[in-house]
């Protein structure tokens, strides 16, 4: 028996949602806090079943004519398009699309000071005025504020729950949305990575979960304990990345780490000094 | 060797196909031995929910847009995970915000082998004399107590059955304790007595029959709720009840009311006028007596007290659920004849005053030395806390009722404690969810493990040691 949509206040404060894989944690700041809420509910109703529709398609990269019937899943597209060279299906961007999805239903007739929807660490943000939004990460506290441009925050890594091409144990990129930080902060993750090296263990995606978008490509299982220079070059090889997404306007700022070893990539925003493990 | 099957899961709309001992998408549901089965670390009461609710329906649905409050989601201790002898901190200490104060919940399973039920089937039928052995699949795992108002009280388990025994009957204690605690119907043979098949918040089944209703009060109270009821419709009406049966126009209620004698003679013990104890023995029939033909229990006639030709007599039992109406012939012996329709709405109003009969089964256990120490550094001040009411003490998020006296002991009914919360352990022992609720500032000053604190969402979010999950179900008002 399919369960329907679960809704509830943690700490009178913050709106939990739930539906199938997807757990949302929202917050409002300002007298709006009740009408967002309602609103975000009420839209939250038939995400998951939209995206389930086109799930056999959103899980394949994308056809260059290709368009999805369903909000969620274009923003998932829209946030792919760019990545065209690499391979990437829309799934990548699921998570931030629904944050920024459940984010625009809460702020389009409302305008609270600030607002986050929080899907399992893909955050999409409402900041206006003096507000601000502090994300607590391996390069110590980041403090986005409203008259910055990034309005999302998406991590990646061979740790998380999506399976990761990559080695990198936490890559947080802010991008103009969650859906665009999300898929940035996979490629990126993807790309901290050691090609052959023995100390890394790799599975079949479809092994692990028989309905992957990456199929048979091999995800990382395991990371060994690696020397200072392996580390080095796989953060470098991130880094790379991260700078071309940077120069075409795709990403903000990033946080790569590795085994205790930080690097940080910002256009245009000042990033925290780097924690030491 | 063939490949696992895998299977797809219907949990939600995603529809996983999942492998033998993988999760699916959501990190809630797996396949384990070709079964899908929800991993539940850790379950989330919502107080919001009317009882019975598995999942939470969706807030847009019902939800007023204020009412809710973070107080209404309780965490509770199913699935949180256990350590014995309790040497570290209990598996989950939450904290949040109630109020504007910070509140703690230290949630843990406790392991209980100081346990046992106390059930209560609403029955007017005897079961079995005082004292008798109550008995499982042949093996004795309590007794009968006493009898209470419409009730047979059972007392089941308790340390002496669960490890004093023989090894088979802990086993089939602890088996049969689990069972009635998470619900289900479990089969108890009375030495000497009847066979009663309990489930809890379901109708008793006495030896194959399932009883309805419990008796609206004893015969002599049915006579005082009713009597003005039956006036000019019927000359005499007799309750019968195992305990006191009770004669309208002997009754003080009858006479209140000037109800005429009738020369009726009850064979019993008259107690008061109109109130007679002992008309029949214990039984399956009318009222809980062994009455089969309610006429037995009547004496001859007197025509010099009122005794006459047509008189009309109604005798019914505590239930509504025997009645029978008879009229005086030449010999005034008791003729039975149709019910009249005028006296049937007065048969049927019993039967609706009377509750539906139910078996209720309250667990009952101590939290003892070892437990507590998993919540503090110093045990005695959380008992002392709990007496001082500065401390809430829940099993799986329904409320309890704490004995007064030494140690915490507490009893709660089964029917609020979410289902399959309650487990075992080989010892045997039943392991139950069990919280301690508590401001914060309380929890510090009774030596409590502060560094393990967590704030409420965090646990939403990351769970505990034991897996990373929650459940929203439907908690106890």
């Amino acid at each position: 028996m399919s369960a329907n949509p679960q809704a509830s206040l943690i700490t009178g404060e913050r709106l939990h949602l739930h539906h199938g894989p997807i757990d949302l944690i929202i917050g409002v700041e300002g007298p709006e806090r009740q009408a967002c809420f309602t609103a975000a509910a009420e839209r939250f109703q038939t995400v998951l079943t939209e995206l389930t529709r086109e799930l056999p398609d959103l899980r394949r990269p994308l056809s260059p004519q290709q368009h999805f019937v369903h909000p969620v899943a274009n923003r998932m597209a829209q946030a792919v398009r760019p990545f065209g060279n690499v391979f990437v299906t829309p799934m990548a961007a699921v998570a931030g699309a629904v944050a920024d999805e459940v984010l625009s239903a809460m702020v389009v007739c409302q305008r609270p000071a600030k607002a986050y929807v929080n899907n399992g660490g893909d955050i999409a943000l409402h900041l206006s005025g003096q507000t601000s939004f502090s994300i607590r990460g391996p390069a110590g506290d980041i403090a986005l504020r409203a008259k910055d441009k990034a309005r999302g925050v998406a991590t990646s890594g061979w740790r998380g729950r999506s399976h990761s091409l990559g080695i990198a144990d936490a890559v947080t990129v802010l991008a103009r949305t969650a859906a665009q930080a999300d898929v940035a902060a996979t490629l990126i993750a993807n790309a901290v990575d050691l090609p052959d090296h023995p100390g890394i263990t790799r599975v079949p995606a479809s092994g692990l979960n028989p309905d992957s978008d990456l199929g048979d490509r091999l995800v990382t299982a395991h990371v060994g304990p690696l020397s200072l220079c392996d580390i080095q070059r796989a953060l470098a090889a991130g880094l790379h990345m991260a700078d071309q997404f940077a120069k075409h306007g795709h990403i903000d700022s990033v946080v790569l780490s590795l085994q205790g070893h930080i690097q940080t990539h910002s256009a245009h925003h000042p990033i925290g000094a780097p924690a030491h493990a | 060797m063939s490949r696992p099957e895998k299977i797809r899961c219907d949990a939600c709309p995603v529809m996983c196909y999942i492998a033998e001992g993988k999760v699916g998408a959501c990190d809630r549901y797996a396949n384990q031995n070709g079964q899908i089965i929800r991993c539940d670390p850790l379950t989330i009461l919502d107080r919001r929910i009317a009882k019975g609710d598995e999942i939470k329906p969706f807030l847009a649905a019902n939800w007023d847009g204020h009412t809710a409050t973070g107080d209404d989601v309780v965490p509770s201790a199913i699935g949180a995970g256990t350590t014995y002898p309790d040497y570290k901190p209990a598996p989950f200490i939450i904290s949040r915000a109630i109020e504007g104060i910070d509140c703690v919940t230290v949630v843990t399973e406790a392991i209980f082998s100081y346990c046992g039920v106390k059930v209560k089937i609403d029955t007017d039928r005897h079961l079995g004399p005082e004292a008798a052995a109550v008995r499982a699949e042949g093996e004795v795992i309590g007794h009968i107590m006493t009898s209470e108002y419409g009730s047979q009280m059972l007392s089941l388990g308790g340390v002496d059955h669960l490890t004093g025994g023989s090894k088979a009957e802990g086993r089939k204690t602890c088996d049969a304790l689990l069972r009635l605690c998470n619900k289900e119907a479990v089969e108890l043979s009375i030495d000497g007595g009847s066979t009663v098949i309990v489930q809890a918040g379901q109708a008793p089944i006495v030896d194959g029959v399932r009883e309805d209703r419990m008796r609206v009060g004893c015969g002599s109270a049915t006579i005082g709720m009713f009597a003005s009821q039956w006036q000019g419709l019927v000359d005499e009406v007799v309750v019968v009840d195992d305990h006191i049966t009770g004669v309208v126009s002997e009754h003080q209620a009858g006479k209140v009311i000037d109800w005429p004698a009738t020369g009726i003679r009850i064979l019993g013990h008259r107690s008061t006028p109109g109130r007679y104890f002992k008309v029949a023995k214990p039984g399956q029939g009318w009222g809980g007596t062994n009455i089969e033909d309610p006429l037995t229990i009547l004496g001859p006639w007197r025509p010099e007290k009122g005794a006459r030709p047509g008189l009309r007599l109604l005798m019914v039992s505590t239930t509504g659920e025997h009645a029978g109406y008879y009229v005086l012939n030449d010999a005034l012996e008791p003729q039975a004849q149709p019910m009249p329709p005028e006296l049937q709405p007065s048969v049927e109003l019993i039967s609706q005053n009377c509750e539906p009969a139910l078996c209720t089964v309250l667990f009952m256990g101590g939290a003892g030395g070892s437990l507590r120490s998993g919540v503090t550094e110093n045990p005695v001040k959380l008992t002392n806390s709990v007496k001082a009411a500065q401390t809430t003490v829940t099993i799986g998020g329904a409320p309890v009722y704490r004995w007064p006296g030494g140690g915490i002991t507490v009893m709660v009914d089964v029917t609020e404690v979410p289902d399959g919360a309650f487990g075992y352990v080989p010892t045997p022992a039943l392991v139950a969810p069990l919280e301690f609720t508590m401001a914060r500032a309380t929890y510090e000053v009774l030596g409590g493990h502060k560094a393990q604190i967590r704030d409420l969402e965090d646990v939403l979010e990351t769970g505990g040691e034991y897996g990373a999950d929650v459940r929203v179900i439907g908690g106890a008002e």
